[in-house]
């Protein structure tokens, strides 16, 4: 899967594939990864109006067993795991004892006493430390299956019924946040139906050694549908359209859930003492008395694209900060999300802009997503 | 990659073709356009302005990124191109053709401009 070396990057299973597809590559979190075969922007409108084939292979996969698997997940983690039915997937969050944001997960249970945790790359060890530390005292084991999985992803309009020419799996029956181990062009595979381009798709878990085999027959099951292979430069332009957050950007230790407009994910109801529960309780009564910085969208009038870190301005005063931006494929214009002052917040402020390297340009408050695709 | 022959370059991937009536064109390069991706704005120079050659004199936007624009050479801008500013993917479609940048009337130009040959070694490297 990944040559372990302590000096270059990461490879991942699909490695020599990509570059005989003529990838442009890029290190992502300290892996290889492909940042677009062709035009970014000809990957994005596939996966928007066909269907795209991802290497995910670099998200961080961390295996919980035994008796206590779920009672050290409620402990670890913010949301309620044990309450979980099996097959099922969770979007969750890990934080610290004060209350950041560790890292955001998506977290599998596969079976009763058995879960897989998802982490960001960039991430991983990080996820997988405090995981192993919290698991002090329970009957439970933390796996690092980093090097257990490829991860393939076909997303888009087409991706059911590219996929239902490979697998007798019942995909019809497989909800969104849905997983079950199955077969894919005789490959053994977990199938996820998860994602992170607003699109329905599918996230395929599979052995490294089953990678190539299983990218082959997924191009030639997609070749009448127009399916492409997509880069990360695509996965990011898709991601910030459907408004989801990416570590490092809408996300960081310097924020609670509650401050990322995302408290919905920290269960207090549940049973028992978590890591962060007294902090984010106090979080949580800040936000309800005194709202923080909002995230929100803004579209651009005019053609400059805002970046991370550029601050927004109305009335020649900073009220917050661009924490993604880009030019948006599907509305034709520069897009961003960014944290203001809550006073700003509401869709249609009149009045905002971005600072671009110096010159303020308007844009327009708008609520999140960009982009919802017509279920 | 295409280099064409009858053109030189910068070191910073700009191209320049010969001059017709002490006009010359400029571009950025094949090389240049696959490196910054899919270019969603142009800031072109002013024409009228003075240009002078190693300086920045516009920016390319990209999907990922922004780039500066530097001039290969000193000299007036007679004519920038239009069509790329409606249409920046001009500049990955057809980096040396439709996707020109502007026309510069040349007052100087460095010693150090690279024959296609010249720059195909330098992108190899």
């Amino acid at each position: 899967m990944s040559s372990n070396s302590p000096v270059g990057p990461r490879l991942t299973a699909l490695d020599a594939l990509h570059r005989s597809l003529g990838a442009t590559m890029t290190d992502f979190a300290g892996w290889d990864m492909p940042l677009r075969y062709g035009s970014e922007r000809d990957e994005h409108h596939a996966v928007r109006t066909r269907a795209g084939l991802f290497d995910l292979s670099h998200m961080g996969e961390i295996t919980v067993t035994g008796p206590q698997a779920a009672a050290l997940l409620d402990h670890a983690l913010v949301g309620n795991i044990g309450a979980v039915k099996t097959g099922r997937a969770r979007y969750t969050m890990i934080c610290r004892e004060d209350g950041g944001i560790l890292d955001d997960l998506i977290v599998y249970r596969l079976a009763e006493t058995e879960y897989m945790v998802v982490a960001n790359a960039s991430n991983a060890q990080v996820v997988l430390d405090a995981l192993v530390e919290r698991a002090a005292g329970f009957d439970a084991e933390v796996r690092d299956d980093r090097d257990a999985y490829a991860l393939i992803a076909v997303q888009g309009p087409e991706s059911p019924g590219i996929l239902k020419a490979l697998t007798d799996a019942d995909l019809d029956g497989l909800k969104y946040y849905a997983g079950l181990p199955g077969t894919v062009a005789g490959v053994p595979a977990l199938i996820a139906r998860t994602g992170y381009t607003g699109e329905d798709g599918f996230e395929l878990f599979v052995k490294p050694d089953h990678a190539v085999e299983l990218w082959q027959a997924l191009t030639e099951a997609g070749e009448g549908a127009g399916l492409v292979p997509c880069g990360l430069s695509c996965r990011d332009t898709l991601r910030l359209e459907a408004g989801m957050p990416l570590y490092g950007h809408e996300l960081s230790t310097e924020l609670t859930p509650f401050d990322a407009g995302l408290g919905r994910v920290v269960k207090f109801e549940k049973d028992g003492d978590f890591v962060g529960r007294t902090a984010l309780e106090a979080a949580a009564e800040r936000a309800a008395a005194a709202p923080p910085r909002v995230l929100v969208g803004l579209v651009a009038e005019g053609r400059r694209v805002p970046r991370a870190g550029y601050p927004v301005v109305a009335d020649g005063k900073v009220i917050g900060e661009v924490t993604s931006g880009a030019p948006s494929p599907t509305l034709g214009k520069p897009i961003a999300m960014a944290y203001v002052d809550a006073a700003h917040s509401v869709p249609g402020t009149a009045g905002v802009g971005v600072d671009i390297r110096g010159s303020h340009e308007p844009y327009e408050v708008v609520a999140l997503p960009f982009y919802k695709r017509q279920k | 990659m295409n280099i064409p022959q009858q053109l030189r370059y910068s070191k910073e991937h700009e191209w320049l073709s010969g001059a017709e009536d002490g006009v010359s064109t400029v571009g950025i390069t094949e090389f240049a356009a696959n490196a910054l991706g899919d270019v969603v704005y142009a800031q072109l120079p002013e024409v009228g302005s003075t240009v002078t050659a190693g300086d920045t004199c516009g920016e390319l936007e990209s999907t990922k990124s922004v780039s500066d624009l530097y001039s290969p050479v000193t000299g007036e801008v007679t004519e920038i191109n239009e069509d790329v500013v409606n249409d920046p993917s001009l500049v990955n479609s057809a980096p040396f053709e439709g996707g020109w940048l502007f026309k510069v009337r040349v007052t100087d130009e460095p010693a150090d401009l690279l024959s296609a040959d010249e720059y195909t070694a330098h992108t190899a490297g």
